[in-house]
């Protein structure tokens, strides 16, 4: 019988230093805190994290960053009004960052995750941020080619999993996560609550389990996540 | 009372509500619209009620709908500046691929941006001041400049300083180039043609050489 559920600590052992991390979440909307409190205690070192964000406040991304732990970070978008941690980091040069377009960040795991060796895309053409890299014109359009991420690990939050990994997300939780589920070699999700095989409805299935690894049910996070758990 | 040169003479400028209240009246019913963080945001709560129209957040929402009632906040559903809203009645939640690709695959018929300066060419600048010591971030804006179908840009037409945002080439970092359509400020609304700036509209009060001489840039009019 296959059953993907496990605690976070089991779910992360074997993660090897200099690993490549993508990490769900949007705001404070989709951030699979518990598993990244699990990657701080499990203790990995030298990591690149791809984010949208680099954290903020004292905890998710920020307490992770404040291990000194991360080498590089991939994000779109590090400055937050509390990003202090991330901002110290980035200039005192501990902390190489790598500012990508967010749609071009989106669509490079999506890449990743489908096999996709490079595309070209006018996003960021003539822009600091698409500087040394390779440019083609297309159709009088300026485009950039852009390489696909792939990742070692993928940790992801959703609401509702079954023991095979099939998964469903609340609102704007979902953001990265079904993407970034398809772009790593191991992905674990954390989610508010485990049902029985089939009482996920297979049209609303939004992650199918081949892309999901390990399944860890943390409780619901706040009370809204509760109220409308079916 | 005194009649400085510079800006802050300009007694008649348009208010942050009605700037954002003169961009609204440009959103037909049934567009698919983004607004940008910043000053774009406040077109929302001057849209009519009446006028059915699809306003997309990046983070994966379409029909987002107002701030929620106090208390009423959920931590799931927030907007692109990371703020609670609510989601309006036929609105739909999708993942940030699927997101991206109805801005970038151009899907979007308006997209409303802040910017730091707008080039004649229609060049915008709107990501990163261009101060070396700045922390950069640059979230969705350079999908969005090239990918809606038409790009408007919601900005004062001053900075705090009295220097012009409308510029001949961007001083600070691009955004994307050749993509702003139309520009909406406190003083004008000026449309990008192939041949320059083309004034439509002057705020009530606002004179033609007052608006070139703050500009200092080639300036054609074309209003009422």
């Amino acid at each position: 019988m296959i059953d993907k559920r496990t605690t976070a600590a089991g779910a992360l052992h074997g993660l090897r230093d200099g690993a490549t991390v993508l990490i769900g979440g949007f705001g404070g909307a989709g951030v699979p805190l518990e598993l990244i409190d699990a990657l701080i205690d499990n203790g990995a070192r030298d990591l690149t994290i791809v984010s949208n964000s680099a954290g903020s406040g004292e905890t998710g991304i920020a307490a992770l960053l404040a291990t000194e732990r991360v080498r590089r970070i991939v994000c779109s978008f590090p400055r937050q009004p509390d990003s202090h941690v991330f901002d110290r980091l980035y200039r005192s040069g501990a902390l190489e960052l790598e500012l990508v377009p967010q749609g071009n960040l989106a669509e490079r795991i999506r890449a990743g995750g489908a096999g996709i060796g490079a595309f070209y895309t006018p996003t960021g053409a003539g822009t600091l941020l698409a500087q040394d890299k390779e440019t083609r014109t297309i159709d009088g359009r300026a485009y950039v080619l852009e390489y696909p991420i792939r990742a070692d690990l993928a940790l992801i939050k959703a609401l509702r999993a079954d023991r095979w990994g099939n998964l469903v997300y609340r609102k704007a939780a979902r953001n990265f996560g079904p993407v970034m589920a398809t772009a790593a070699r191991r992905v674990i999700a954390q989610v508010s609550e485990v049902v029985e095989l089939g009482a996920l409805d297979p049209e609303v299935i939004v992650t199918p389990g081949i892309f999901v690894n390990a399944v860890v049910c943390t409780g619901a996070a706040h009370p809204q996540a509760v109220s409308d758990a079916a | 009372m005194p009649r400085e040169t510079g800006v802050r003479a300009l007694s008649e400028r348009w208010s942050r509500d009605q700037l954002a209240a003169r961009v609204a009246r440009d959103i037909p019913e049934g567009a698919y619209v983004n607004l940008g963080i910043g000053l774009p945001t406040l077109v929302a709560s001057h849209l009519p009620r009446e006028r059915e129209i699809f306003l997309h957040s990046e983070n994966g929402l379409l029909c987002m709908g107002p701030p929620p009632a106090p208390g009423a906040a959920d931590p799931d559903l927030v907007n692109a500046g990371k703020q609670p809203v609510t989601l309006l009645t036929g609105g739909a939640f999708f993942d940030h691929a699927e997101s991206f690709a109805m801005v970038r695959g151009g899907h979007l018929d308006i997209c409303v941006l802040g910017a730091f300066q707008v080039s004649v060419h229609g060049d915008l600048a709107n990501w990163h001041s261009g101060e070396q010591d700045a922390i950069p971030a640059v979230g969705g804006a350079m999908d969005l400049a090239l990918g809606a179908a038409r790009v408007f840009v919601m900005m004062e037409h001053c900075t705090r300083d009295g220097q012009s945002k409308l510029v001949r080439e961007c001083t600070a970092p691009l955004t994307a180039s050749r993509c702003v359509h139309r520009i909406y400020t406190d003083l004008a609304v000026i449309d990008v043609t192939p041949t320059g700036l083309c004034v439509v509209e002057l705020a009530d009060g606002v004179k033609p050489d007052e608006l070139i001489a703050l500009s200092g840039v080639p300036l054609e009019m074309r209003h009422g």
